[in-house]
């Protein structure tokens, strides 16, 4: 049932070999068979059939149907795509049409590429684990009673449940990273602005990026290339690397540093095994392994938690009532409508955030609290800065734990943040990272992060590549 | 450490357009206690000298020309998500009296 690679997807239906109507088919009865996984919000069966026979008759009329010509793909419910409705898994946006279409969803269909199915995730991405969906939790394809990370939870869990051969995810804080870690999968997070994120639903912009979540790196690196360069219609949008064609395959001559502040306390000892291997598995790939510090990094949840709601109470301040989503009934006037909207729409984890976020950029309290986080954010980038005139890469766990069991931590919102630990700081600091499938601690699933430099992505997923190949 | 009180929670409820019960805010106001004596650690670190980050790709106010740009959605598309309208146009409640 396995896809196996996107690039000879695409040729077989280029060539005729296999057609996408066959493809989407296939998705669709993944989707259906593993329906129990809980990882899918909604299916676009009607739309994918017949952007399917488009495919298929370019093929026929003997033209070439693009570089992901027939490939099936599910979207994270923070895209706008149309066919469906994108709730971002919550009440307040529930019943919404996608009025136009994300940019990447533009650019992946272009090239042939079709969406099935709209994932599950944490409302609005807040959360590490689905549990904070308005709707359902998915559950970790490795072990049902287990969550399978987050936000892009959905998206992880369908990649590894063959529902598609990838899936697109957010990650403002870790939620592509994570969840892949936590399922076993690749998890890709590119360099803040590489990719536009015109269409999606907004939740901390100066952190927020799109990542794709694959089986292998190869098929990361073909999705980022169809997806990635500017946009006029997302102004924080950077230049592309001419391509992402992986070419090295060794380390040879690349000096990575592991992060002596993410091989310390805290972290899970099977964990910590895993990631020990997987650093002599890179130094016999032919790198140069030094160990680095990075004084500030134990700061960058905290700052994480200040700049994040900061940013979340200002985006989520649009969702009134009055223009889409959810509208409450029982409203009298004006600012009724206001508060009751979004008191009846909002989930717990979206109240927390906007209240925090409202707190920290209040009169009196910003300078401490908002100001202070951006100067500290600062002291951290220069760090990382620092790190990489004398490293190629950065490498530690993507999370100090494996996949934790449903409900574990759901009654202390403290301790769910504190699950972002390791992959908080490549968001502050715009560093491109990848989660790569390291090994399992028992019967989980262990993510190893590397961490490349700012528009480096090609050569982070060159190197990537050569650790996924000598894990085979 | 900083204690939020109930009252203060209310106060950012208020602001935030959210009304929460008195289970509610006597929950948050525990939790965020909690959460800002963690990101109180910030405090320590010494920025002297350093200049905030808001941004990290460095672009500031990017522009374009000021020409009528199609986004391809059609006011049919956006107006079919609004809750209420009346002759193509977006209808609230009355804002004075």
């Amino acid at each position: 049932m396995s896809w196996g690679a996107i690039a000879e997807l695409a040729a077989d239906v280029n060539a005729g070999k296999s057609t996408a109507t066959e493809n989407v088919k296939k998705a669709l009865k993944a989707i259906k068979d593993k329906a129990g996984f809980k990882a899918i919000i909604a299916t676009l069966e009607k739309r994918a059939l017949e952007r399917a026979k488009e495919v298929d008759d370019t093929v026929k009329s003997g033209k070439n149907a693009g570089r992901l010509a027939g490939v099936p793909f599910i979207a994270k419910d923070n895209f706008l795509v149309f066919g469906a409705d994108t709730t971002a898994a919550s009440n307040i946006l529930k019943g919404f049409e996608a009025p136009y279409q994300a940019t990447a969803i533009e650019k992946l269909e272009a090239e042939g590429a079709i969406c099935v199915a709209k994932a599950n995730l944490d409302a609005f991405a807040h959360g590490s684990s689905t549990e904070n969906s308005d709707f359902f939790t998915t559950l970790n394809p490795h072990d049902k009673t287990r969550v399978p990370g987050g936000s892009s939870g959905g998206s992880a869990a369908a990649v590894m449940l063959d529902m598609a051969p990838f899936a697109l995810g957010t990650d403002t804080g870790g939620s592509v990273r994570l969840p892949a870690s936590f399922c076993g999968a690749v998890g890709y997070k590119p360099t803040y602005g590489l990719v536009s994120r015109y269409g999606v639903v907004a939740m901390a912009s100066s952190t927020d990026v799109i990542g794709p979540i694959t089986k292998t790196v190869v098929d990361s690196a073909l999705v980022l290339d169809v997806m990635a360069g500017r946009d006029d219609f997302d102004g924080t949008t950077i230049e592309r690397e001419v391509d992402y064609n992986l070419q090295k395959t060794d380390l040879k001559g690349r000096k990575i540093g592991v992060v002596r502040e993410y091989m310390s306390e805290g972290l899970d000892p099977g964990v910590k095994k895993v990631t020990l291997k997987a650093i002599e598995t890179l130094k016999e790939l032919g790198a140069e392994v030094v160990e680095v510090s990075l004084p500030s990094l134990p700061l960058a949840l905290a700052i994480y938690y200040i700049v994040c709601p900061a940013e979340v109470s200002s985006n989520l301040a649009r969702y009134d009532g009055q223009r889409f989503g959810h509208t409450s009934k029982n409203a009298k006037n004006l600012d009724d409508s206001f508060a009751m909207t979004r008191t009846e729409g909002f989930g717990v984890e979206a109240k927390r955030r906007i209240m925090i976020g409202t707190y920290v950029l209040s009169s009196g309290y910003y300078d401490a609290y908002y100001k202070k986080a951006a100067l500290v954010r600062t002291k951290l980038i220069n760090e990382f800065n620092d790190a990489f005139n004398q490293v190629d890469f950065l490498v530690g766990p993507t999370s100090p734990i494996t996949a934790f069991k449903i409900g574990e931590k759901v009654a202390d919102p403290l301790q769910m943040y504190l699950i972002d630990i390791m992959t908080v700081a490549a968001n502050l600091t715009g560093n491109p990272a990848i989660s790569l499938p390291a090994g399992l601690s028992g019967e989980l699933p262990v993510g190893l992060q590397l961490i490349g430099a700012i528009g480096q992505d090609k050569s982070l997923l060159e190197a990537a590549r050569c650790f996924e190949g000598a894990c085979k | 450490m900083t204690k939020l009180s109930k009252s203060d929670v209310k106060r950012l409820a208020d602001l935030a357009r959210l009304r929460l019960t008195d289970s509610e805010l006597e929950q948050f106001s525990g939790e965020f206690s909690n959460i800002l004596e963690y990101v109180e650690q910030l405090k320590d670190a010494d920025t002297d000298g350093l200049k905030p980050t808001y941004q990290v790709n460095g672009l500031s106010t990017v522009t374009r020309a000021d020409e009528l740009v199609d986004y391809g959605a059609s006011q049919k598309a956006l107006l079919k998500n609004v809750p209420k309208v009346r002759d193509d146009q977006i209808e609230v409640k009355r804002v004075l009296g």
